[in-house]
């Protein structure tokens, strides 16, 4: 017997596998995003009122990942998108082998945008690659302004941070001056976003971004 | 459950490392986890003899887990401190611009191996 050091972090395999994936998405023009909050907090509903708004415009595809039922993709299907449920097998993450497997499943001719609703937690899916170009994260109003202190590192792996369910502010004590100055505090560049999918409020802003990100992805 | 991706991920790392390094069998692994990493080592032991015993490569393998403390750098007055006694509060300055030093890891530190030219040795 041989003892072998490593001093490896387990997510290197992982980590190699992410960025293959993410090479040949973008030889393709596929701009794929991890959309990822706790459950509830309002991913498929942000996911199904972005592509209503963008219909005609941005062509964007689905790979649901929550829970075991299939629910959420039948809700994006139903409004003419392209989407796959992912069966997940008891595992709290996504990883890069996962998202290619469901890719592989999906039609995505003339796909510009597909995001993955990632598993409803705040913890696991933050530590794995998923071969995404963008992270997005949502934080609701009801989960509470001080958030960012419970998670760090998922504010500091995303490029996005929506805030949803605006139109819930007057009914939670919640102050979006915090929420954004302790959101920056941990990642300076992030982007953010309050929105009410309900209402339509701020959704011009975060649709902007994802036009703006797109177009760039397809002429790089 | 967090703890059975990180086993399927150690694995597949595991047999990476194999391939690089000519390795038949691994006859231990060693794991540093963090004190604060939030994974729980029972759980982690479970997973890891339910998934070792399907695979060829690390069946029978025993899991040997070193804790590291964690430990918090405060920025206002340039301290370290425990972090699971005292959190996020500096206890010498009750500052909370604080941020954690080491108590997050999770690495493979090392493995025993038997090697592709050992085997018949023993
Ligand atoms: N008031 C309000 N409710 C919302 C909003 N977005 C989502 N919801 C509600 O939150 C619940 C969970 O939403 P869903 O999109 O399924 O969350 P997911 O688990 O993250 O996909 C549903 O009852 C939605 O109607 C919003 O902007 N405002
Ligand atoms: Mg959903
Ligand atoms: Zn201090």
């Amino acid at each position: 017997m041989k003892v072998i050091e490593l001093k490896k972090t387990v997510t290197a395999s992982n980590d190699r596998d992410a960025e293959i994936l993410r090479d040949e998405l973008s030889k393709k023009g596929i701009l794929l995003i991890n959309l990822m909050s706790a459950a509830g907090s309002g991913k498929t509903t942000l996911l199904s009122r972005t592509i209503t708004d963008l219909a005609g415009r941005v062509k964007i595809g689905v790979m649901e990942a929550d829970i075991a039922s299939d629910v959420d993709a039948k809700k994006i299907n139903a409004l003419g998108a392209e989407s796959i449920q992912v069966h997940t097998d008891g595992m709290c993450h996504m990883d890069a082998g996962m998202t290619r497997q469901g890719l592989e499943n999906m039609e995505k001719n003339g796909l510009q945008a597909v995001f993955l609703e990632n598993i409803g937690n705040l913890i696991c899916p933050a530590e794995f690659d998923t071969g995404a170009h963008r992270n997005v994260m949502i934080l609701s109003v009801p989960e509470g302004d001080d958030k960012p202190l419970k998670y760090p590192l998922m504010f500091k792996k995303s490029d996005v941070l929506v805030i949803t369910k605006k139109d819930a502010a007057p009914y939670f004590d919640f102050d979006f001056e915090a929420a954004k100055r302790r959101a920056l505090a941990l990642n300076p560049s992030i982007k953010i976003f309050p929105v009410s999918a309900k209402t339509g409020e701020g959704m011009d802003e975060w649709e902007k971004w994802l036009i703006s990100e797109t177009e760039k992805h397809c002429n790089a | 459950m967090h703890e059975l991706g990180l086993v399927k991920h150690v694995i597949y790392t595991l047999h990476d490392v194999a391939k690089e390094n000519g390795v038949k069998h691994i006859g231990s692994v060693t794991l540093e986890i963090g004190e604060v990493s939030g994974i729980i080592n029972e759980q982690l032991a479970d997973c890891w003899d339910y998934f070792s015993k399907k695979d060829e490569l690390v069946c029978g393998a025993k899991l040997i887990i070193e804790t590291v403390d964690a430990v918090t750098f405060c920025t206002a007055c340039e301290r370290t401190y425990e972090t699971v006694t005292y959190g996020k509060t500096c206890p010498f300055c009750c500052s909370g611009e604080t941020y954690l030093l080491k108590g997050n890891e999770f690495s493979i530190k090392q493995i025993e191996a038997e090697l592709d030219a050992e085997s018949g040795e023993n």
